[in-house]
């Protein structure tokens, strides 16, 4: 079925340089898949594209109501994207409370495509609506479309002979085949993948198949689309390319980074979100050797990860904000320890339990900070979806070679969300072969706490290996032979020593690297983490406008590239957009003095690119205004 | 002693092994007349027994008096945080079968802040040996009381007596699944090491509660079980396929009333029931659990209640691995990149008409 019914007669196509589509309906509606599929659609085709996935996290609130609405929206373009679009320039309502709850983010003139037939008496009242939008004329400043997509694809799919409930089930595919008519998205990917979902289904998979025929039989045919468009394909590097969610990548960087360093991999766990993917993604790969270990509590997660490392494993542990308030004593241990161990913080929308779907990233102080005693832990960040791969290799590298544990900091809006990605090669990847302890290192004696002189690190001696056998533990420990000292001199030399151990990490990682094409902008915007590809997209947006602005983007939070307080004092303004209220701008004021500008946002939403472009405008204007709570606070009225 | 099936894959000593390989240079510092000396000891006479490499030998302790008991062995250890030594002994038992793992634990270490990770380790059945030192007491901490303290207990922060009712350790490892429980006494070197070996032969978690003296804060609290007057006729002394009698003649015993209920009766005109702590039923286990008055110690059983074996969770585990290599190959990570989904850019020359789907 790759083939597509001969045109009756040929409609306009209109070229496009990128379209924003957000798909909304209840969250039974299978939005997120319809999103899912229209996104690999596109990427098969080989447009630039993002993705922000946006759901409530209440499982099946109840149906038609605002608080049920799931949304997808992505962008796609004939160039590289950087986000998922600040607005949508199409928007597909499966039934009028997604109409209402997306509405105002359309800006006028846009395209609404909606599930006529969803627009009953009942279904109105349930969320405020005294009359039918699509006919008292307040949608007049937008382009219209109602199709009655239920009842098309009842009557389309009734050959198959299904219940009517589950016939009205196919009818995102409905709306995802005219969606690929008005595209020009193939749909061979999106039959492969019906194929292999309902191959136990006969009847489901047929119902699928024939509503995503029919919806994209319908716009050719039907009197209400008159044109449709292209996107062409963007100049992307050359290579073989897929598309990647932030956990998935972030799951493969473990797997890869358990291939490289030579040691198995261990997750130890407990179900949170934005997190539990990468449990489930890990889960299913036990042919590569993974155990996953679903704890009884985060505390167990991480306690037997740590106990994985202690005996010779890759040992990681992954969670959101709440998970990691409750692993901070085990952290704390693995500090004492100094055994590797990854901890994947997925933040999402706090304080308590906050905003379990939604993105933020908060969390930058927990990790850092969040610690009895003086318990120093590395803490690096992905900056886009696929980057969570190469973040998860560079956590082992740290974790493994400075024997510590290592914060690696994603978001609800990485996780989920998606982008093309140059599948790496595996010769590419970093070697990170670790040698265990063998021999005594001391005399006849092995000592745990005699260090390497050029990173601080102790050995790993792994328990079976004859001769070596110590005991460590939580309480201080003399340096060097690694028995309990309570000695003020020496507590005062580990403190310290491990310390300059994590400091002496930035002597291992690259110098930030600036982006300040015309070398002589006044203005640098800094950024940590996912807010990468909107700070991107409004560099980008306000160079088009004639202004010189530079930009630069934190891997490596803790410690920091050794040329950071260089870079910052080379700028007349520091501007850092932050999904929080100031967190890195404090670290970077209280480290470097650096009058660092905060601009911030807490919507539970990536930044869009037109409030940071005003942002920073306002910056420059000397007109903006921090926030006056939270840590930017402290300095209110800086710029 | 014979290779248990919980320790065949753990390498064993090819040198005989005496007490002083399984001591070390440290000093001890628990306070003197500290039953957990007398546990030491008893661990350290016991280890060369079991006939395994000492670097094959892991012990993980919490916090508390009974955690500092790693430092004194010369195996690996470590002594960890608060109520978490069962979760970090499941990882590294999960990881490497090769290892004996044990976890030393006190009654507030296992059964106040740490009871979670205790009871799913006993459901789980993961393959580790939890001692676990019951004083009754908190001792690191000065003197209050603990989750094993008698209700009515008069500690520091129980000035007026503690309301909290108490824990018994062994119905709770019953109800919590757990395929081997023991109690013994830190004062019985012969009848602890017999505990220990049957623990370390079980395949499975194994939880031994051993009833400890601190004689700072809680002195004499199983006194009843140890004065030569009192404990043959409060200690009922479990043997396997043995009648349970106890008293200096064996005048007492362990019998059903009417309803089948377990009742204490004297051997004269009642049957004694027959001790199987093989049944696969927990009831008769968790039955002799509750004869003992938590106040008094007056029928207190000692020994073996249950030793059931059932599959170990890390032997799961491996199977599921095992499986997933037989049906989908050794994993192939270049394949995993690339997923099922992926099209090629090729160069600036040839890009137009190079994707494929």
């Amino acid at each position: 079925m790759t083939g597509r019914p001969a045109a009756g007669r040929a409609k306009a196509v209109e070229v496009l340089p990128q379209v924003v589509i957000r798909f909304a309906g209840d969250s039974g509606d299978g939005m997120q898949l319809t999103g899912d599929r229209f996104t690999s659609e596109t990427a098969i085709f080989g447009n630039g594209l993002s993705t922000l996935p946006d759901f409530p996290a209440e499982i099946r609130a109840p149906a038609g109501t605002l608080p049920g609405v799931s949304a997808f929206q992505l962008q796609f373009a004939d160039h590289e994207v950087v986000t998922p679009g600040d607005a949508p320039g199409v928007l597909v309502a499966m039934n009028p409370a997604a109409l209402k709850a997306n509405l105002a983010d359309l800006p006028l003139g846009g395209v609404i495509i909606v599930d006529s037939d969803e627009f009953t008496a009942r279904s109105l009242t349930k969320v405020g609506y005294t009359t039918n939008p699509l006919e008292d004329g307040s949608l007049a400043s937008y382009q219209v479309h109602a199709v009655p997509l239920t009842s098309m694809t009842v009557e389309a799919v009734k050959p198959v002979g299904l219940h009517r409930k589950e016939s009205e089930r196919a009818k995102n595919m409905f709306a995802l085949g005219l969606l690929s008519w008005l595209y020009h998205r193939p749909l061979s990917g999106t039959e492969r993948f019906l194929q292999a979902k309902f191959s136990r289904r006969p009847d489901v998979l047929r119902a699928n198949l024939i509503a995503l025929e029919a919806g994209w039989s319908f716009g050719e045919t039907t009197e209400g689309f008159a044109v449709h468009y292209e996107v062409k394909p963007a100049p992307l590097p050359p290579g073989r390319y897929r598309t990647i969610r932030g956990n998935q990548a972030l799951a493969y960087g473990l797997v890869a980074a358990s291939r490289q360093t030579g040691l198995p991999l261990f997750l130890g766990s407990y179900p949170i979100t934005p997190a539990s993917d990468i449990l489930h993604e890990l889960s299913a790969l036990k042919n590569f050797g993974v155990q996953t270990f679903q704890a009884e509590d985060e505390i167990a997660g991480v306690g037997a990860a740590i106990g994985a490392s202690y005996g010779g494993s890759l040992g990681v542990t992954s969670t959101s904000g709440p998970g990691i308030a409750l692993k901070s004593e085990a952290i704390g241990l693995a500090v004492a320890l100094e055994l590797p161990l990854i901890v994947i913080d997925v933040q999402r929308g706090g304080p308590s339990t906050g905003l379990p779907t939604k993105t933020e990233q908060a969390d930058l102080l927990q990790v850092m900070f969040g610690r009895n005693g003086e318990a120093p832990v590395p803490v690096i960040a992905a900056r886009s979806p696929s980057d969570c791969f190469a973040a998860a290799l560079e956590a082992a590298r740290i974790a493994t070679t400075y024997r510590t544990p290592v914060f690696l900091l994603s978001d609800g809006y990485l996780a989920n969300g998606s982008e093309p990605w140059l599948i790496p090669a595996l010769d590419q990847l970093p070697d990170l072969t670790v040698t265990f302890a063998s021999e005594p290192n001391h005399d006849n004696d092995f000592w745990p706490y005699l260090r390497d002189p050029d990173t601080l690190a102790r050995p790993w001696a792994i328990p079976g290996t004859a001769g070596l056998e110590h005991r460590i533990g939580g309480i201080e420990k003399a340096d060097g032979p690694g028995t309990i000292s309570y000695d003020p001199a020496n507590h005062d030399h580990m403190v310290r020593t491990r310390a300059a151990k994590i400091a002496g990490i930035g002597s291992s990682i690259a110098d930030l690297s600036v982006d300040d094409p015309t070398g002589d902008a006044e203005i640098l915007v800094l950024g940590w983490g996912s807010t990468f590809g909107p700070i991107t997209g409004a560099v980008r947006r306000l160079r088009a406008d004639g202004l010189a602005v530079a930009q630069a983007h934190l891997r490596h939070l803790n410690p920091m590239p050794a040329n950071v307080e260089a870079v910052l004092r080379r700028y007349r303004k520091v501007v850092v957009p932050e999904m929080n209220l100031g967190q890195l701008a404090l670290l970077l004021r209280g480290l470097f003095l650096v009058d660092a500008v905060s601009v911030n946002q807490v919507r539970g939403l990536p930044f869009r690119i037109d409030e940071l472009t005003d942002a920073v405008r306002s910056v420059l204007a000397g007109s903006h205004r921090p926030s006056t709570i939270g840590p930017a606070g402290m300095f209110g009225g800086a710029s | 002693m014979t290779d248990p099936i919980s320790l065949h894959l753990v390498p064993r000593s090819e040198a005989r092994q005496t007490l002083k390989d399984f001591k070390t240079d440290q000093e001890v510092r628990w306070c003197p007349g500290c039953g957990d000396y007398a546990i030491l000891a008893a661990v350290q006479g016991f280890l060369p027994e079991l006939g395994l490499r000492r670097e094959n030998i892991v012990f993980i302790s919490g916090i508390g008096c009974a955690a500092r008991f790693p430092y004194y062995l010369n195996t690996y250890g470590m002594h960890s945080i608060h109520g978490r030594a069962p979760a970090i002994a499941t990882g590294l038992a999960l990881t490497r079968p090769d290892l004996s793992v044990w976890v030393v634990t006190g009654d507030g270490d296992a059964l106040s802040i740490g009871g979670n990770h205790l009871v799913h380790a006993l459901r789980r059945n993961v393959n580790l040996k939890i001692l676990l030192f019951n004083n009754r007491i908190y001792g690191l901490t000065k003197g209050q009381y603990s989750p094993t303290s008698p209700i009515g207990k008069v500690t520091k922060s129980s000035p007026m007596g503690s309301v909290d009712a108490p824990f018994n350790p062994v119905s709770l490892a019953l109800g919590a699944e757990a395929g081997f429980v023991a109690r013994t006494i830190d004062s019985d070197r012969k009848h602890l090491t017999s505990v220990l070996r049957a623990a370390a032969a079980h395949n499975g978690t194994a939880l031994v509660e051993i009833y400890q003296n601190c004689n700072i804060f809680n002195d004499g609290a199983f006194d009843p079980l140890k004065d030569s007057e009192t404990r043959d006729d409060v200690t009922i002394a479990l043997e396997h396929g043995r009648p349970i009698t106890f008293g200096t003649a064996g005048e007492h015993c362990v019998s059903r009333d009417a309803n089948g209920r377990l009742q204490i009766a004297d051997t004269a005109g009642h049957d004694p029931v027959t001790h199987d702590a093989h049944d696969p039923d927990p009831s008769s286990a968790f039955a002799l659990s509750r004869l003992s008055d938590p106040a008094t110690l007056a029928n207190t059983p000692i020994g073996v209640f249950r030793d059931v074996e059932r599959p170990t969770y890390e032997a799961g585990v491996a199977e599921q691995l095992r499986t997933a290599v037989a049906h989908q190959g050794h994993g192939d990570l270049a394949g995993l990149l690339a997923g099922h989904d992926t099209w090629t850019v090729g160069t600036p020359s040839s890009r137009e008409g190079n994707r494929h789907a």
